[in-house]
């Protein structure tokens, strides 16, 4: 050990005596050194980027028609013109993935960020309240994590979930559990700090408290968390559309447009299943590499599930 | 730890309640009353009413709730009107085939994720443990229809060694011999439940092991000379199983989702199959009585895992 002269005044600019010193950096600044020199983790954010170029720039120089059927051309292999072949109404494959991921994206992220959001209030709202409040709100978590959740999306995403938006709350609203669990026992720990203590002294009211105190430092781990959200959510959908129950057409995910080629897979359509299936496999395999960076960036000791 | 025992079983009957609180709400507010279920879309508005009336369900709903409770209580899980059989029946009837399946699916991921988590843990970063730590990675971001598709795809379609399809007999009849008597049928739908659940644990395993090499009596076990076989039988594998009894209560969920995507990928007329139609049918009854069952089912799975943890563990039996 060595001891760091704290007070020493130092003009900017000008090297402090015995040597070059650098900067001390914050715990996410470290964070993101020690994230962007794991190779799996850039890998991850690189694929992540190529799918959302791929979805949303993609249609603006690709021309694949999703909105007009053209039957004389379907279940075309692929030619020139149709790169992955076309589909049972005679849609282009390509195309049809660069849409249908749209909604896929859309949904897990939205439905990641509503989960996120309110398992972080109800969490640090428990941990902080303590006794009967926090023992009846966790017991409730206990109830809803008891039930598998695709049973439940799929009851109630069957009768009104039929748009992205309504479906990435019905998703979201099922799963929020994972993260308050994991906010409240960092709440839990955090609570009896000293600059917790020290805000409450200084008449700090307890929304001040959660919302300032709490809930920044509890932030590593939601971070890590949001990420495997939404890769569940990704392949929640994606069930939802293969089991016939996701969105409405003419809007599509992923998921749909693997159930529609499905039909198809005793007649050796492979350009309808399996580019659309790798999609699904390489985004869900980017946000998961993403997920455990972070953890190892952000040291957090947490399972996953 | 009677104590412990007897208070994680109130936590767990509370939870049971809150469950049929679940349930039954969403019975209720997405099923709505059953009196157009029961007599169908050509039957008069008025007569619907009749019908609601005479049985109960125009009552507030904490009443319907006692009546529900009460018949739950007894066994009775409701009646489905689109099949118009009880919903006891329905699901008996489907039950032990999925029981089979995933009853299988379990034993081989237990029996093939346990050596596995062990050895990767045992061989750290050598290629044998990152080619399997890749392979889980790939299975854990697939969903479970596409892997269920590829082995189709590569086993039933490219090389014809498997049918593509569920055993015909149980296709037909829904019994549970017809499954039995084609073992040949089932490869594939339990390879598939398997590998999904062989990704999820042999992570956890690999890590467990991982903690439980690092301990003292690994080293002090090995310093009395004990051959590295004996140390790896003896001290390693029972303490690295250990967390994973809980992982296995808490996977349970998991398992029945699972269970449901792969009965559909493969045409297998289990409790999987039955949810679909009732889902299709709109026979609310059906739906949240395997959700219930479903619900019940983990939390008895979570609280069995605790007994048998209490039983296996001293440092939780004496403490």
């Amino acid at each position: 050990m060595f001891e760091v002269p704290l007070l020493t005044p130092v003009s900017p600019g000008s090297a402090p005596e015995g040597g070059e010193v650098t900067n001390i950096q914050s715990g996410w600044r470290l964070g993101l050194r020690s994230f962007t020199e794991n190779k799996l983790a850039v890998m991850g954010v690189g694929i992540l980027l190529f799918f959302v170029l791929f979805c949303w720039a993609g249609p603006l120089v690709y021309h694949g028609d999703v909105t007009v059927a053209n039957i004389v051309q379907s279940n075309s292999p692929p030619v020139q013109g149709h790169p992955l072949g076309t589909d049972q109404d005679g849609f282009d494959v390509l195309g049809q993935m660069m849409v249908g991921g749209q909604a896929s994206l859309e949904i897990g992220f939205l439905a990641a960020v509503i989960a996120t959001v309110v398992g972080t209030l109800w969490g640090a709202i428990a941990g902080l309240a303590g006794g009967l409040i926090d023992g009846i709100m966790m017991r409730i978590v206990d109830v809803i994590l008891s039930i598998p959740l695709l049973f439940v999306v799929l009851i109630v995403g069957a009768k009104w979930g039929s748009s992205v938006v309504s479906l990435a709350l019905i998703i979201g609203i099922f799963s929020w559990l994972v993260p308050s669990r994991l906010v409240r026992g960092e709440v839990l720990t955090l609570r009896v700090r000293d600059f917790v203590a020290a805000a409450r002294a200084a008449g700090a009211r307890q929304s001040r408290l959660v919302l300032r105190h709490l809930i920044p430092n509890a932030l590593s781990v939601v971070v890590v968390n949001i990420t495997f959200q939404v890769a569940d959510a990704i392949l929640l959908v994606a069930a939802l559309g293969f089991l016939g129950f996701g969105l409405n057409y003419p809007t599509f995910d992923w998921g749909d447009q693997l159930s529609s080629g499905t039909s198809y897979l005793l007649d050796g359509y492979w350009w309808q299943i399996y580019p659309v299936g790798l999609c699904i496999v390489l985004t869900v395999m980017a946000m998961n590499l993403i997920g455990d960076a972070l953890r190892d960036a952000l040291d957090v000791r947490l399972r996953r599930r | 730890m009677a104590t412990y025992l007897i208070r994680r079983a109130a936590t767990s009957v509370i939870i049971l309640f809150g469950i049929s609180v679940l349930a039954f709400w969403m019975l209720h507010v997405i099923g709505g009353p059953p009196g157009r279920a029961v007599l169908g879309l050509r039957a008069s508005q008025a007569s619907v009413n009749a019908w609601d009336k005479a049985n109960g369900f125009d009552r507030p709903v904490p009443f319907q709730y006692l009546t529900y409770i009460g018949q739950l209580l007894r066994g009775n899980l409701g009646q489905s009107y689109k099949l118009n059989e009880s919903v006891d029946a329905v699901l008996a009837q489907h039950a032990p085939i999925s029981a089979y399946l995933s009853g299988l699916g379990l034993f081989f991921a237990i029996a093939i994720a346990f050596p596995l988590g062990i050895y990767q843990a045992v061989k750290r970063n050598t290629l044998g443990d990152n080619l399997a730590t890749t392979a889980a990675f790939i299975t854990y971001s697939m969903p479970v229809f596409l892997l269920g598709l590829l082995l189709i795809q590569i086993f039933a379609i490219t090389l014809p060694i498997f049918p593509v399809g569920a055993p015909a007999a149980v296709s037909q009849n829904s019994s549970l011999m017809g499954a039995i008597a084609d073992p040949r049928a089932m490869v594939l739908p339990v390879a598939t439940l398997t590998m999904v659940s062989v990704a999820n644990y042999s992570r956890f395993m690999r890590s467990s092991a991982l903690d439980a090499l690092a301990q003292d009596y690994i080293k002090a076990a090995r310093a009395k000379g004990l051959p590295e076989r004996l140390v790896l039988l003896r001290h390693l594998v029972r303490n690295a199983c250990l967390p994973m009894v809980t992982l296995i209560g808490l996977s349970i969920p998991l398992l029945l989702a699972g269970n449901l995507i792969t009965e559909n990928v493969f045409n297998y007329p289990g409790l999987g199959i039955m949810f679909i139609n009732a889902l299709q049918n709109e026979d609310y009854p059906v739906l949240l009585a395997y959700t219930l069952m479903g619900g019940v089912l983990t939390v008895i799975g979570n609280y069995v895992a605790d007994i048998a943890l209490t039983v296996a563990d001293p440092r939780i039996r004496l403490a």
